[in-house]
């Protein structure tokens, strides 16, 4: 006899499911199961983890790596900004402050970088126009990741966490070069 | 029948003054916890106003074609809408649930009326505390006021108050269940509705503990008297803002269960199914915290992929199974009580013409179709790279807390106007179409808004034309479009919401009591004269078995749609995430 949830059931009710209720429960147990076990898998296999390196840093020890990293290896300046291109493979730095990204960072397609991103203030988000990749940038902490740009262009970062009123200001830059000739075999597109 | 009372005292529990005998259901209900429901249900509903207002502002300003407010403005009115709508408007309403489900369903007194209106007045001085800080631009940080951003102390002193008085609330819940218990006020086990309630108010124990645990440090550092870290915060607050909507989900499962029993006799196919899946989610479902903090730099992998998962997706087998009870009892109610034609006759043949069942219908579809299935996938490790604060995010929970939870109360608010106000349902033939406008513009709204996500477009961003930035970012003309389309469904669902409001406040303050007797002619949903759960066989039944389908061979071809629609999206994601950057 069935009753609605309303009524207080009497007796014992831990009774059997239906078969149709067990169908279900194996196969949603079975997913979740394949769920799980896709982020373990992508770690071994996936080329995008948001795993990288973390630690803390202290905002102003974080603007003096970002000015000497500015200092080594400037190129020019964009729109007011510094432009710099760092060598394949290096540590490079992008720094978020209301309501700027510093530098603007030239690098190559098919090369590996540690990008390290850090806030001077409030939070800020990291968004690659048009690749739609996101990372939280959080004051006093590094985030620092292993980037392979796939293709050349130009490519924009906007934030994307609200960091005050001239949030929609906050927009950086980064120019991705064609791998040359010597840089290519290092390339794995 | 004596409906004419205003603020009883409390009197002793015996007193029979204290209670009145509900005509419809036959259920005791104490005048205090009738009092307390009401209260708290107007107050949600002014919440809902305020932030149903600020709502459509917001909505004309991203819609950049209007692009309404100032920079300024707009920040302030989107903290007002957040703190409104996932705060105040819920938890007032959460506040009735937990007296309804309790003292009214389980036919019992409230044991300590006078904490309990200490416990209201409490939270409406915090709330209107919020109110004025937001108001007067003391507290432009919106709904997470990520730390350092600061705000006027009294925006962090009160949420304090409002979070002690919803901890007394749930308190007086765990104290009914105690009193109603000791005083064999029923017979059994508490219904199914109470302990999904139960689940509810222990989810919210746990939710409003980190909410303490953070806004008290936080205060103080307002105060400037100590440091908060940023990711410290960050964590610790999730613990509150996000296991806040679990709490909402678990009252709207426990209400999705009544408005069943209510509009169409739902059964319950089995308890142990049912309350097990309740008690999956008081275990794992606080996990989804992190969440928002997969792309964060204070957590290791190993950290993300165990509390993202709820501990291996235990939390999800657990809406899984509701996704399955819900329509599987409301289907087996329906052959129980004769509508037993083919496959989806009962379906068919459902009261979709009575707000309680299309609310809850539209509830439990748009739920899990878009918010569960977008909600587990964004929340996977990985793939919430592209989809970190983007307006895929607010895509999702627009369609798990508007499309599911606020639907599933304004469902259930139907019910609740002539069951507990003893008033006719004003503007009935308004309010039968009521659900469908909101839930079909949610919809729209939200599928718009999760698909404009997936270019990129930034959540809570007053431009994105980014007219004064240093360099241009030219979004795909697609995103116009799909800006577009939210726009006009979410002024649909503006409209849905106006007419509740309408429906609600006109039908309490100004609206026609009920008729004494016969109540069929009287306009109010037909699950109030003709109530369907007293339809159902009081024997056994031998229940049709549809071959491999079973006995609820409509609601396994509706599971398996879904689980269908699930892997496509998933695994769509992971061919969209394959595409970016390498990144690690």
């Amino acid at each position: 006899m069935y009753a609605p949830g309303t009524t207080p059931p009497q007796g014992v009710w831990w009774k059997p499911a239906h078969r149709s209720e067990k169908i279900w429960f194996t196969i949603a147990f079975v997913w979740c199961m394949i769920l799980f076990a896709m982020m373990p898998f992508w770690h071994l296999r996936g080329g995008q983890n948001p795993s990288g390196t973390r630690s803390t840093v202290e905002p102003t020890a974080f603007a003096e790596r970002v000015q000497e990293f500015i200092d080594t290896y400037q190129v020019g300046e964009d729109n007011g900004i510094p432009l710099v291109e760092p060598p394949p493979g290096s540590d490079i730095y992008l720094q978020a402050r209301m309501w700027s990204w510093t530098p603007v960072l030239r690098l190559r397609a098919g090369a590996e970088y540690t990008l390290h991103l850090s806030s001077l203030d409030v939070n800020h988000g990291f968004n690659l126009f048009p690749f739609n990749v996101n990372f939280q940038v959080v004051p006093g902490y590094d985030y620092a990741l292993r980037v392979t740009p796939t293709e050349a262009g130009e490519f924009q970062i906007v934030c994307n966490e609200f960091c005050g009123v001239g949030h929609h200001l906050m927009v950086g830059k980064v120019i991705v070069v064609p791998a040359d000739a010597p840089a290519a075999e290092g390339g794995d597109r | 029948m004596s409906d004419t009372f205003v603020g009883a005292p409390a009197a002793p529990a015996a007193s029979a003054q204290a209670f009145r005998t509900c005509p419809t259901t036959g259920l005791k209900v104490h005048r205090q916890a009738d009092a307390l429901i009401k209260a708290n249900a107007v107050v949600a509903t002014v919440a809902l106003l305020v932030g149903g207002i600020s709502a459509i502002l917001v909505l004309l300003t991203r819609w950049q074609a209007v692009h309404l407010l100032d920079a300024t403005m707009f920040y302030r009115v989107l903290t007002i809408h957040g703190m409104n709508m996932l705060i105040f408007f819920i938890l007032f309403f959460e506040m009735a649930v937990l007296y309804f489900a309790s003292a009214v369903l389980l036919n019992c007194r409230v044991p300590t009326p006078k904490v309990a209106w200490t416990a209201f007045v409490l939270m409406v001085a915090g709330a209107l505390l919020v109110e004025w800080t937001m108001f007067t631009g003391r507290a432009d940080v919106l709904f997470t006021s990520y730390v350092p951003l600061r705000a006027h102390p009294a925006f962090y002193g009160g949420v304090i108050l409002f979070a002690v008085g919803a901890i007394l609330v749930t308190c007086i819940f765990f104290a009914t269940l105690v009193v109603a218990k000791r005083e064999r006020t029923y017979e059994g086990s508490v219904p199914l509705v109470t302990f999904g309630a139960l689940t509810a108010a222990i989810i919210a124990l746990i939710t409003l503990a980190h909410g303490a645990a953070i806004y008290i440090p936080t205060f103080f550092w307002s105060l400037g008297k100590m440091n908060v870290d940023p990711e410290v915060y960050r964590l610790i607050w999730w613990g509150l803002g996000h296991s806040s909507q679990q709490i909402n989900v678990a009252a709207m499962v426990a209400i999705w269960y009544l408005l069943g029993a209510l509009t169409v006799g739902a059964v319950v196919v089995n308890e142990k199914i049912s309350r097990t899946a309740f008690v999956l989610y008081i275990l794992f479902i606080s996990m989804a915290s992190a969440h928002h903090l997969l792309v964060d730099p204070g957590f290791g992998p190993a950290w993300k992929v165990v509390n993202t998962s709820y501990f291996m997706y235990m939390a999800v087998l657990a809406s899984m199974l509701h996704g399955f009870t819900v329509p599987a009892g409301t289907e087996l109610g329906m052959r129980l009580r004769g509508f037993t034609q083919g496959i989806f006759g009962w379906l068919r043949r459902a009261p979709w013409g009575d707000p309680g069942f299309s609310s809850m219908a539209l509830s439990v579809v748009i739920f899990g179709f878009l918010g569960g299935i977008t909600g587990v996938t964004f929340g996977t490790e990985q793939i919430n790279i592209i989809a970190h604060n983007t307006l895929r995010i607010p895509g999702h929970f627009h369609a798990t807390v508007v499309g599911g939870t606020a639907l599933a109360f304004m469902g259930i608010t139907y019910y609740v106007i002539p069951l507990i106000f003893r008033k006719q349902v004003a503007f009935y033939r308004l309010a039968q179409i009521q659900p469908y406008l909101f839930g079909i513009g949610m919809t729209v709204f939200s599928m718009a808004m999760t698909f404009a996500g997936t270019f990129g477009v930034p959540r809570r961003h007053w431009d994105i034309t980014f007219a004064n930035a240093p360099f241009d970012v030219p979004f795909s003309p697609a995103v116009d479009l799909m800006i577009g389309i939210m726009a006009a469904g979410g002024l649909v669902a503006a409209l849905g919401g106006a007419i509740y409001i309408l429906v609600t406040v006109w039908s309490v303050f100004f609206g026609k009591a009920l008729p004494e007797g016969d109540l069929s002619r009287a306009s109010v949903p037909p699950g109030v004269y003709r109530v369907p759960a007293r339809e159902l066989p009081t024997e056994e039944v031998e229940l049709r078995e549809y071959g491999r389908l079973g006995v609820m061979p409509g609601t396994m071809i509706l599971v398996f749609i879904f689980l269908v629609a699930f892997v496509v999206y998933y695994f769509a994601n992971w061919k969209l995430l394959s595409f970016v950057w390498k990144v690690g």
